[in-house]
């Protein structure tokens, strides 16, 4: 930021000119009418979820309530509990234990390697670019077998989608872990060897202390994808392990449901990424750019 | 001997990474492929080797031609107009502008809120009736005094798939912006000032300084949305369910496995999938892997 606006200081004598006079003004008028235009959606969704049933047809949708209620509110919540709850049970421990996997690799992959490393992060990286539905048919029978094996429910439950997004989330979690963990001088590891650590100790006495930003790059990334997935949960889930997701796209097709209860399960299914967003944008951000393969 | 002791327990550690991804992703790409690769087209049956039988029947139906010419529009309209939106914005906020903040949270959030439920809202956005029954943007388009706008948004026989890109874009495009700004602030001021010193006005900058160190990014930004393209799935289920009239590829795969119980057709179909994002994106981490190794 601090370095944008240095640039602006430094390049203003140059730019002094009749052009630049008048993009003073355009830029920041273009980019408030695209905030309006993004922000359309948002309207629609805020008011209708506030209107009474009498008012929330699609011809009015444009006007503010004449009378403000939450009714709405109250049940779409009803309707959507058991999903945020599946949600919440399949998000948090999912995210948790990328995390913990997405860690110990990077730190292999980038301190300490073994012969091959390089090809095996590429052959991981290509894990992250799959479109899943080349996995989903053969998936569905595995998770079948593998829990008739195991004598676990992992076919049409949680924890089987649980394993679904952690194991096809190692490949993003690696990447970011790697690209963090690459910026750690060698000089520390070294040292910590020297000294006679293992590879364990060394991880945990070196490198982890210093890892909590990366931590909450991949532990917001995961969660916003865990809680938004659709796809993985179409396939895998039953009906009483359905996440919000699912439960949502159930009441939106439902053409008996008020557009007002819609939009309001709609903002409800929302809320917990888009907190993550608004406190945390800025590891948000990281794990994007992550996702562009820039560490 | 020695050094073996010294990688082998990073080796360790990695492989149960390495063991979920080659049972998960590549073992079951190859189990997909040999599913598509049989005659199993019920639920109970074995199935036998048929070679690429189903890789070419499935040209002989018409729903596949339509959903593939369906995806290619989509592909088209969605990757050019997030690109170019995303590039806009960038480029409209990269010299740093009062309140960049607030822009840049205001384009990202769509990113964080999952298709499934922003889909709610566009469905009734892009409601297809005009004239007097016009609702939705088609009404908005009336307030503004544009009706010869108003049209069948994602309805229009011929190219709803391009109204079905707005909302992807509308999700997308503020990624591809902070990619860009990224990019944009990452060409040294110390070059725009030497080229600017040797005479060149802004746009010769632009162009010949500016321009060709985005193109990396661009690469970037292309593949990612390539790949979240040609797999689009949440957001058609969310706008317009299974309905023939935006049929794609993801769609077809759906109801082939739900609706029809025909595994080997859905296989064929994911790999088709699949195959149309490797042909780009194995190229890509090649050459991203090469060039990590040179630098």
């Amino acid at each position: 930021m601090s370095v944008a606006q240095e640039t602006v200081r430094r390049t203003a004598p140059v730019e002094r000119t009749r052009g630049a006079a008048v993009a003073r003004w355009v830029r920041p008028a273009l980019l408030l009418i695209f905030v309006v235009v993004f922000l359309i959606p948002v309207y629609v969704l805020l008011v209708t979820s506030f209107k009474p049933l009498s008012e929330a047809d699609p011809g009015q949708a444009w006007n503010l309530p004449k009378v403000w209620t939450t009714e709405a509110w109250s049940v779409a919540w009803e309707k959507l509990e058991p999903g945020i709850v599946n949600s919440v049970l399949l998000a948090v421990p999912g995210s948790l234990i990328s995390a913990v996997l997405g860690s110990m690799n990077g730190y292999v992959l980038s301190k300490w390697r073994f012969p091959g490393a390089d090809v095996v992060f590429t052959l991981f990286l290509f894990g992250m670019f799959i479109p899943y539905q080349g996995v989903m048919i053969p998936l569905v029978q595995l998770m079948v077998n593998l829990g008739e094996t195991l004598g676990v429910d992992l076919y049409g439950g949680i924890p089987g989608l649980t394993l679904a997004h952690v194991v096809y989330g190692i490949p993003i979690c690696t990447l970011i872990f790697r690209n963090y963990y690459v910026t750690i001088p060698d000089e520390l590891v070294e040292a910590s060897r020297v000294d006679g650590a293992g590879m364990l100790r060394t991880f945990w006495s070196i490198i982890l202390p210093v890892s909590g930003p990366a931590f909450a790059v991949v532990i917001i990334w995961q969660f916003t994808s865990m809680w938004n997935d659709f796809l993985f949960a179409v396939f895998l889930t039953a009906p009483s392990s359905w996440p919000t997701t699912v439960m949502l796209n159930n009441i939106a097709g439902a053409q008996t449901v008020p557009y007002s209860q819609q939009m309001a399960a709609a903002i409800l299914a929302s809320i917990p990424t888009m907190v993550v967003y608004v406190l945390l944008g800025r590891f948000f951000m990281r794990g994007l750019m992550a996702g562009a393969l820039k560490g | 001997m020695r050094r073996v002791r010294r990688w082998l327990p990073g080796l360790l550690l990695v492989s149960p990474s390495i063991v979920a991804i080659a049972v998960f992703v590549y073992g079951l790409l190859g189990w997909n492929f040999k599913v598509a690769m049989s005659d199993q087209h019920d639920e109970i049956s074995q199935g036998s080797f048929v070679r690429l039988e189903n890789f070419i029947g499935i040209w002989e139906q018409e729903r596949w031609g339509i959903s593939v010419r369906h995806a290619i529009v989509f592909t088209v309209v969605f990757v050019g107009g997030a690109l170019v939106l995303g590039w806009f914005l960038a480029f409209l906020m990269e010299k740093g502008i009062r309140g960049e903040g607030g822009f840049r949270a205001v384009y990202l959030f769509p990113m964080a809120v999952s298709f499934i439920a922003t889909g709610v809202v566009w469905r009734w956005l892009m409601n297809s009736g005009t004239g007097e029954r016009a609702v939705g943007l088609n009404s908005l388009l009336h307030y503004l005094g544009l009706d010869f706008l108003q049209w069948q948004w994602f309805r229009d026989p011929d190219w709803g798939m391009a109204a079905m890109a707005i909302p992807a874009i509308w999700q997308m495009s503020g990624y591809v912006m902070a990619l860009f700004l990224a990019g944009f602030r990452g060409v040294p001021e110390e070059l725009r000032e030497s080229a600017r010193v040797d005479g060149c006005g802004e746009w010769q900058v632009y162009r010949y300084i500016v321009l060709p160190m985005l193109r990396p990014v661009t690469l970037s930004a292309l593949i990612i949305l390539g790949h979240i393209s040609l797999k689009v799935f949440d957001l058609i289920v969310a706008v317009s369910g299974k309905q023939i009239i935006t049929d794609v590829p993801a769609i077809f795969m759906w109801t082939a496995v739900f609706d029809s119980h025909d595994p080997a057709k859905g296989a064929t179909i994911a790999a088709y999938i699949v195959l149309s994002v490797a042909v780009f994106v194995i190229p890509y981490l090649v050459w991203n892997a090469r060039k990590g190794k040179r630098s």
